[in-house]
């Protein structure tokens, strides 16, 4: 009995200093943790902080020499929101984008669910080997295309047109959009939709009716990524549009609002803040949707 | 049950077929075309196609800003990927650990890949600004510069290739870290805790389980990351335009150049096609890099 009190109370001393050690390990690991998160924040969003700053400020101040930047030294004022919301291109080119996205979604989706669907589930003997060729697609440069699309614009008569970037951005968008859903769809267990075909479906009844609704998450994933994709690109729209009519936001933005050698900062940085954060919300929402459709693709494919 | 097998395997091929014709009419046949236009006198202006040869090619290679391009795209690919896969590791770790107000910090984080590249350079512009930069500012609060005096990030050769890979850094990080972050989630939670439980500590965990099992995605990371900077053109066209005097030159803005401002597409095309073994060579990387990834 003695013998056993022994054995527990001797080591109490070495665990009570061990516990402490541990403690003050997780204490020490917890600020690290909130410290990174903050260097790491303040690093990724200070543009976007200063962008937020500037556009509120009066011409005065922004230009005063050796003026604090981070804070109003006159009066914030909205003069620059309104001009760039009554006065310039910018809601053309949102709704340019948004246009040009729409489409560029419905495009994509009518060409990569039928190809996926046909990749994952149905009798190809070079289906595997398709499916990585489909795939490095995406990897052959615009730097490279646009040469040829910039004759193939010209006889088609789209020059200076958005439908142009209609016609070229599936090129980009395609490839991708194959590669996610072919990860969703061998995802979805066969029996479903053998269970629907016993239940007097055709294939592509089963494929429309049941492989199609099981994809949503994978569908929404192609859908954002689409839809962003013509808020991104640069190239193509900087290349083919040159009328303020036809431009998109990545590409309108950097060339309308500034004139000559004139920036109109508060404008400029207003219009990209603009743009930025919607996007991000939406990225956000489906991040770990984008994280495992891609690790899918990769792992399944 | 044969005719059964036949029916889907027309069926197959009729749902494949938009997407193939799709991509051989304005993926591959452009493809061939542009590689086709390099050795051809093929301007805006007069499409008619001539061949030349290899005079293309020759031109550009005796051009000083097409070797200087070529140099760049190489530097600013080699050095932003070294920086982004040490930032992007540590991003990738903070992501996966508990903390509060997470929410906002990934929206933060992740900002600047969510934002499309050309607007990130419009933000950077104000920041880099000759006579306006808040960073000017700060330097000259704490004292690094003295007061009144600009670093002029842009107009010195040197400070512009610099900013121009910090801001690809910058752009590129968040995307890396996601990636990265898929592969640690992906470690099984045994082997995690039973490191920890045989007493590993934090670095000791880093080294010898976290990085060596996420090798291949981080070589995924580090390969697609390789990819967008080596083919970006929209960068050093909104942030510096090549300047100053052609010194940030990459290879995509270059031909960029030649092929739209100054509608030569034959001399664009030459300078391009560079992009392509390399491009090759990332590409057979990462199918190996993700055919291990399935291994583990």
């Amino acid at each position: 009995m003695s013998e056993r009190s022994e054995g527990t109370t001797a080591p109490t001393v070495p665990i009570e200093r061990q516990r402490r050690q541990a403690q003050r390990r997780y204490v020490a690991s917890r600020i690290t943790v909130y410290v990174v998160a903050i260097v790491a924040s303040l690093l990724a969003a200070f543009p976007f902080i200063v962008e937020g700053i500037i556009t509120f400020k009066r011409d005065q101040d922004l230009y005063a020499p050796g003026s604090n930047p981070f804070r109003y030294n006159l009066d914030p004022t909205t003069e620059h929101l309104d001009f760039l919301f009554t006065s310039t291109g910018f809601l053309t080119f949102v709704l340019n984008t948004l246009l040009v996205g729409a489409c560029v979604v419905a495009i994509t989706l009518l060409l990569a669910l039928p190809a996926a669907y046909s990749l994952a589930r149905l009798p190809l003997r070079w289906g595997g080997a398709l499916g990585i060729t489909i795939f490095l697609v995406y990897l052959i440069p615009p730097s490279l295309l646009f040469v040829s699309f910039s004759r193939l614009i010209a006889n088609m008569g789209l020059q200076n047109s958005r439908w142009a970037l209609v016609v070229l951005y599936p090129t980009i968008t395609v490839p991708v959009a194959v590669w996610l859903l072919l990860g969703f769809f061998k995802s979805i267990p066969r029996d479903v939709e053998e269970q629907a075909m016993v239940d007097g479906y055709s294939r592509f009844a089963a494929f429309v009716r049941v492989a199609v609704p099981l994809a949503f998450p994978g569908i929404v994933a192609v859908i954002v990524f689409s839809f962003t994709l013509s808020a991104h690109e640069f190239l193509y729209a900087s290349a083919f549009l040159s009328s303020s009519s036809q431009k998109t936001v990545s590409v309108g933005i950097p060339t309308e609002l500034v004139l000559g050698d004139v920036f109109h900062w508060q404008e400029l940085q207003a219009a990209a803040l603009l743009v930025a954060l919607p996007i991000a919300l939406l990225f956000n929402l489906l991040l770990e949707r984008f994280v495992s459709g891609f690790t899918m693709g990769a792992v399944k494919g | 049950m044969a005719r059964l097998a036949d029916r889907e395997g027309v069926l197959a091929r009729l749902m494949l077929l938009p997407a193939i014709v799709y991509i051989l009419a304005l993926v591959a046949v452009p493809f061939v075309v542009a590689i086709a236009y390099s050795f051809s006198d093929v301007t805006a202006g007069d499409p008619s196609y001539d061949w030349v040869g290899l005079e293309n090619y020759r031109s550009n290679w005796e051009d000083p800003v097409f070797g200087r391009a070529l140099w760049n795209t190489f530097l600013f690919t080699g050095v932003t990927m070294l920086l982004t896969v040490v930032l992007a590791n540590i991003l990738a770790t903070l992501l996966t650990a508990d903390f509060h107000g997470k929410w906002v910090v990934r929206f933060l984080v992740l900002l600047p890949w969510t934002t499309p590249a050309a607007l990130g350079a419009i933000a950077w512009l104000f920041m880099l600004d000759s006579l306006l930069s808040p960073i000017d500012w700060i330097l000259w609060q704490v004292g690094l510069l003295e007061d009144g005096r600009h670093m002029v990030w842009l107009g010195k050769s040197g400070l512009a290739k610099a900013s121009v890979i910090g801001v690809q850094v910058w752009r590129l990080v968040p995307l890396a870290a996601v990636i990265i972050m898929a592969g640690q989630t992906a470690i099984p939670d045994d082997i995690k805790d039973a490191a920890a439980v045989d007493g590993a500590g934090f670095w000791r965990r880093l080294w010898e389980v976290t990085i060596p099992l996420t090798l291949p995605v981080i070589a995924v990371a580090v390969l697609f990351g390789a990819i967008i900077t080596f083919t970006d053109m929209s960068l050093v066209r909104v942030l510096t335009n090549g300047g100053p005097v052609n010194q940030t030159h990459v290879l995509a803005s270059w031909a960029y150049v030649k092929g739209i401002d100054g509608g030569n597409l034959a001399q664009g095309a030459a300078v391009a096609v560079f992009l392509l073994p390399l491009l090759l060579a990332a590409t057979i990387a990462i199918l190996r890099a993700v055919r291990r990834w399935e291994v583990t």
